[in-house]
């Protein structure tokens, strides 16, 4: 509850922010959250792009909260997400399989893919403790060059060098049904399978003896193995979870809401994944309603972009800054009590309220 | 093999000079316990206020040389603002350090974007030119070392080679330095010896940002000339040089200019013709395996502050 209302004022200060950045480059904020707003909802068409934008960052949300409550802090999820979209792709290229088939493949391949890119750091973390946040940055840079040289060399698209070839939408996530229901949008059955993780890894966290050791292994290590768990192997599992999340989100990207791989571009869902863990308070639900918040802003930006003169940017610049209000946390918790306290002090009070330098 | 060398040495050079006084930024802000990951942001916005002053003051004042030098010096106070942020929030309000450093990246490249972005349409920032190369007096006759080292250098090069030596003396020889580095170590021994803990992490930090606003600058001004909104990931290669030379002014020399020659040689690999066998996918990848590989080998021997991205809680024992 608590964790909620935290989030929800960071959101209305960070909303607040881009207001006042709106107001600062010459525009109508109200208009402007107006237009955002209509961009991102205004017919089922959009509201499928919405959802679809949003798909991505379900799954970077979970990767990087599961690895949060093993104490891990997963800021590799790009590079996870290119190789997992990479081999998606590769598969889908290469093999020629009838349609449930070849996307199940497709998704295992990209599963594995991300689940073997955040195994080495778990590994390095586990056995020779070498800080993640280093590796999975370094195996991030590892993958942008990977796919930036297998690419073209491989998969090369046929009009442009820096992109791979265009699946067929018969091999992609894309199903008539869903582009029927919402109007054209590319919503996709990426949607679905965020949903089902999101369901999985609740269940994991929450209901599990797994799941119960890995938030050992987060609150305390020490403790964790003096009560005879299995510290190292619990920390690759948990990286090895949270990289394969990343993989699929990758496979949903780059196959789903698109149909080839750019090379040169880290993606960004990686990063806004550490955002969406950190506004869904590391749950697995809050971590779906912040992806689709994010969703909306990221959506919305681009249609009001076109209508007034303020840049898309708009919807990073307050994903930032909801993020740094909910990282100082502490700030908004403090504020919170002294507003408990002053009420509580006015409530006892039954004579009348003398105020500070009064008397 | 030397003349490959002497080919690409003023190319490696130019690459290491921005990232050595990033990764040195870093080393104040480590030092004094404070685990700075917003190095790449800070560098961002360094690299936008140089740029967009240097395109405003250009217009200004005829004086080419002096707009670049006063383009430096808005950066590094544009650092120093921004990172007042991530002091703030992780001296104060006892803020998890990676958190905030991660959300002040995001914040400096979305800002800087969306002003760019408002202020030329493009979303980049040119200048009409950058500082140009010239030859260091009479050192530059000596031969062999004169044309590798004092030929066609920057001025900036020997302003930050200066700041190098001048910080590794403030670090280990005054008293500055002495509580810099106690308060990475044991800040609640630093306090009980009557020291400001909070005071010192914030001018670690606060160095940090003017250092990596500086780092940022330095690419438009030497390499670039265009603010296109990114760094390219040169800030998370400073965090890695930091690791990489453990925590020392020296070793933080060392690490850079093997990312710099390493890339460098990544980069020119096509043209030259004993490099160009090697696939380019192995030298591109080169430097970050090998941060991998050392940060292994250091790993049973670091020498990382101990204090460092612990909040600080002066109750502790």
């Amino acid at each position: 509850m608590r964790n909620t209302i935290v989030s929800l004022i960071s959101i209305i200060l960070g909303l607040v922010a881009g207001g006042i950045l709106m107001l600062f480059i010459g525009s109508n904020p109200i208009e402007g959250y107006s237009y955002l707003l209509q961009g991102a909802l205004k017919n089922l068409e959009r509201i499928g792009n919405t959802l679809a934008t949003a798909t991505p960052l379900i799954f970077t949300g979970l990767s990087v909260a599961f690895a949060f409550r093993t104490g891990l802090f997963n800021i590799g999820a790009s590079g996870q997400m290119l190789v997992g979209g990479l081999a998606a792709t590769a598969v889908a290229l290469t093999f020629d399989l009838s349609r449930p088939i070849l996307l199940l493949v497709m998704v295992l391949a990209g599963l594995v893919a991300g689940a073997l890119w955040a195994f080495i750091p778990g590994l390095l973390k586990a056995k020779f403790n070498v800080h993640e946040v280093v590796s999975t940055i370094m195996m991030n840079w590892i993958a942008y060059w990977t796919i930036y040289y297998i690419v073209p060399g491989y998969f090369k698209g046929e009009f442009l060098e820096t992109e791979s070839k265009k699946l067929a939408e018969s091999d992609t996530l894309r199903t008539p049904f869903l582009t029927e229901m919402f109007d054209g949008s590319y919503i996709n059955l990426g949607l679905f399978l965020a949903v089902i993780a999101v369901i999985i890894i609740a269940f994991i966290i929450e209901k599990t003896t797994l799941g119960f050791e890995l938030k050992a292994v987060g609150f305390n290590r020490f403790a964790a193995e003096y009560a005879g768990m299995k510290v190292n192997r619990n920390i690759i599992l948990s990286m090895l979870i949270s990289g394969a999340l990343a993989g699929v989100g990758g496979v949903a990207l780059y196959t789903g809401n698109a149909s080839s791989i750019q090379i040169g571009i880290l993606p960004a869902q990686g990063y806004d994944g550490i955002a969406v863990a950190l506004l869904g308070a590391n749950h697995p639900v809050g971590v779906f309603f912040a992806a689709v918040l994010f969703g909306i802003l990221y959506s919305g930006t681009g249609f009001m972009n076109a209508m007034t003169e303020i840049p898309p940017e708009l919807a990073n610049t307050i994903i930032a800054i909801i993020i740094y209000f909910a990282a100082t946390s502490v700030m908004i918790e403090r504020l919170l009590n002294k507003f408990k306290a002053k009420k509580s002090n006015k409530e006892d009070k039954s004579g009348p309220v003398v105020e500070k330098g009064d008397s | 093999m030397w003349s490959i060398i002497e080919q690409i040495f003023p190319y490696a050079i130019i690459f290491t000079i921005p990232l050595l006084i990033t990764a040195l930024g870093g080393l104040f802000s480590e030092r004094s316990g404070i685990v700075n990951i917003a190095l790449e942001g800070l560098m961002v916005i360094g690299a936008f206020s140089g740029a967009l002053s240097i395109h405003y003051l250009s217009g200004v004042l005829d004086n080419h040389t002096l707009v670049l030098w006063l383009g430096l010096l808005a950066a590094v106070l544009a650092g120093i603002l921004f990172s007042i942020l991530h002091a703030f929030a992780s001296i104060n309000l006892n803020a998890n350090q990676i958190i905030s450093g991660t959300a002040i990246n995001m914040i400096a490249t979305a800002l800087t974007v969306f002003l760019a972005r408002n202020i030329t349409g493009s979303g980049n920032i040119r200048i009409s030119s950058g500082f140009s190369p010239s030859n260091v007096p009479f050192l530059s006759d000596i031969p062999v070392i004169g044309d590798l080292f004092f030929t066609k250098t920057y001025p900036t090069t020997w302003l930050v080679l200066a700041i190098l030596f001048v910080s590794s003396f403030i670090l280990y020889k005054t008293r500055f330095g002495l509580r810099l580095r106690s308060c990475g170590e044991f800040p609640q021994a630093a306090e009980a010896a009557g020291i400001n803990v909070r005071k010192v992490r914030y001018s670690g930090v606060l160095i940090s940002g003017a250092f990596a606003g500086l780092g940022g600058a330095l690419i438009i001004v030497t390499q670039s000339g265009e603010f296109t909104g990114t760094v390219a990931g040169l800030g998370f290669l400073a965090l890695a040089s930091l690791i990489f030379g453990q925590w020392k002014p020296l070793g933080v020399l060392a690490a850079t200019l093997f990312f710099g020659f390493a890339s460098t040689i990544a980069n020119v690999s096509q043209v030259i013709p004993e490099l160009a066998v090697i696939p380019p996918i192995l030298l591109k990848i080169f430097p970050y395996v090998v941060t991998l590989i050392a940060l292994v080998i250091f790993s049973k021997s670091s020498q990382a502050p101990k204090a460092v991205g612990e909040t600080f809680d002066s109750g502790k024992r």
